[in-house]
């Protein structure tokens, strides 16, 4: 019997392993964005919330397009992409050596990866205070709490993309005389690399968290910044809209480097 | 002729289990020879020994007459598991080993070339491991593994994750390889079928502590193919070394 086309299309949707085509993907997540604003849009213009606490989302866009026309939103993004960026980079430039070496040594492991767990649970807000007392408001802090914020889980996660590699391949690497330093370079890292991309994809997300966080607590620019400075005099559609504007720009660096990856790793096959 | 690998008593214990006691083993050149034997009893760690990926307690072993010190080129060996690198073709995978091995750049891809045409791949050379079924990856392993020509070829229950048909073909091709080539072999398998087809000698081993219980000398005609299965000597040889594994699942049982 042949399965009618409805029945097929359920299946996709709804049973585990289903599959769908991305034209239905698409409109099944721009649906949800649409609802919810219409959602929104709704409960503002019947006026069940004052703008005060919940803008119309009009008024937000109308807001957002001013400060992009007289450039202070450019200025305040490009600060912060700055700020993000220079501090993901500096603290992934330096655990993804450091996670590669405990991942491969038992002697690194002992010696840093117990540190690493323990720092890790000391709560990142709690080193803001003393960044600025050693940093003061400058870039400086704020690279620094990124880096405490994103460095000690990257080099746990990288230690972990490296545990991850088949032993088997290392058996193949010394059944050909590789040498240790070769057997890390041409095996162990090429195998771990889609991994590690991963992890920094991952935790790229957090580095902007930690920016916003020390941008809402000392900075004299930025987005963070302008969510403070718009807090203080009642300016919700601005406050609104940056945090939107922070999602929309996490979204997007996210997807670049999901894109980069199957160009990068095209052997390396997800599902989805 | 003097022996290419001697494995002189060795003993092997992980932590407090015994897992291979006295064993000695020697192969002639030329020889393949088949470790059959249920689960546990030590064929696979044997192998990982003699492979050098694997520390052992005592005992000696010998390629060539040399001692044998740790893994290297004079042992090909081919996993389970495929192992070829995801990221690089079919091609590269082989000159990866090749160039390990000390050759220069246009001779890797010209052996390359060869030993895809010789297990019968040369059209695949461009594509990458996740493009081929497992028995066509494990054909560009067996490839990679011959081709920079050492002394003994150690396989690891290689068509162990192949189906019936696919196993069959890979038999046919090994005999074939082998055959053509003369090559010491250790082969791992539980199948005793596939030991039969392909041995000249097996090797059954026991469990608890492993170790070596009886040998079978494979007297066979080559070339072989695939209707010798049929053959009543084939299917005696084949039921005296079943009724000898049988034994210890009889004795786990009681």
């Amino acid at each position: 019997m042949r399965r009618s086309k409805a029945k097929a299309l359920w299946r996709g949707l709804f049973t585990t392993g289903g599959e769908i085509g991305r034209g239905t993907y698409l409109v099944i997540s721009a649906s949800v964005f649409l609802v919810l604003l219409a959602i929104w849009w709704a409960v503002t213009s019947a006026g069940l919330v004052p703008p005060l606490f919940l803008p119309a989302p009009g008024a937000i866009w109308d807001k957002l397009a001013g400060l992009a026309l007289d450039g202070t939103l450019w200025g305040d993004v490009e600060v912060s992409v700055y700020r993000v960026v220079a501090g993901f980079v500096i603290a992934s430039a330096m655990a993804v050596p450091i996670g590669v070496l405990i991942g491969t040594s038992r002697f690194w492991e002992a010696a840093l990866e117990p540190l690493a767990d323990f720092i890790r649970y000391m709560p990142v807000v709690a080193f803001l205070p003393l960044t600025i007392l050693w940093a003061g408001t400058t870039d400086l802090q704020k690279f620094l709490i990124i880096w405490i914020g994103t460095f000690f889980q990257q080099v746990l996660m990288v230690m972990d993309n490296v545990k991850r590699v088949p032993p088997d391949f290392i058996g193949l690497g010394r059944t050909l005389g590789l040498s240790e330093l070769k057997l890390q370079m041409k095996i162990v890292i090429p195998s771990a690399l889609p991994g590690i991309w991963d992890t920094l994809r991952i935790t790229f997300g957090w580095a902007w968290t930690w920016l916003v966080v020390a941008e809402l607590v000392a900075a004299d620019s930025g987005l963070g910044y302008r969510i403070t400075v718009s807090q203080r005099y009642f300016e919700t559609d601005v406050t609104i809209g940056y945090i939107l504007v922070l999602g929309v720009l996490g979204l997007l660096c996210d997807q670049m480097m999901k894109a980069l990856e199957r160009v990068l790793f095209p052997y390396a096959k997800r599902r989805g | 002729m003097a022996p290419k690998l001697e494995i002189k008593s060795v003993n092997k214990s992980f932590k407090r289990t015994r897992a291979l006691s006295d064993v000695s083993l020697t192969l002639r050149e030329n020889e393949f020879v088949s470790l059959v034997g249920v689960s546990g009893c030590g064929k696979s760690t044997l192998l990982s020994i003699v492979a050098g990926l694997l520390d052992y307690d005592e005992g000696d072993i010998l390629v060539d007459g040399a001692p044998m010190t740790g893994p290297g080129l004079d042992r090909g060996v081919v996993f389970q598991s495929y192992t070829l690198l995801p990221w690089l073709t079919a091609r590269k995978n082989i000159e990866f080993a090749l160039k390990a091995a000390g050759h220069k750049g246009a001779e890797c891809r010209r052996i390359a070339d060869e030993h895809l045409a010789l297990v019968r791949l040369a059209k695949f050379a461009d594509s990458y491991p996740h493009e081929l079924s497992g028995g066509m990856k494990q054909r560009v392993a067996i490839a990679r593994a011959l081709s920079y020509r050492p002394k003994v070829l150690l396989m690891d229950e290689p068509f162990g994750a192949l189906d019936a048909m696919t196993r069959h073909e890979m038999q046919t091709l090994l005999t074939r390889v082998w055959e053509q080539h003369k090559l010491t072999v250790l082969f791992v398998t539980h199948d005793v079928e596939e030991a039969v087809y392909l041995s000249d000698r097996i090797v059954a081993m026991t469990v608890g502590p492993g170790r070596i219980k009886t040998e079978f000398k494979v007297d066979l005609p080559r070339p072989r193919t695939q209707e010798i299965i049929s053959t009543p000597e084939f299917m005696a040889l084949q039921k005296r070394v079943l009724a000898t594994i049988r034994e210890d699942l009889v004795s786990d049982e009681a």
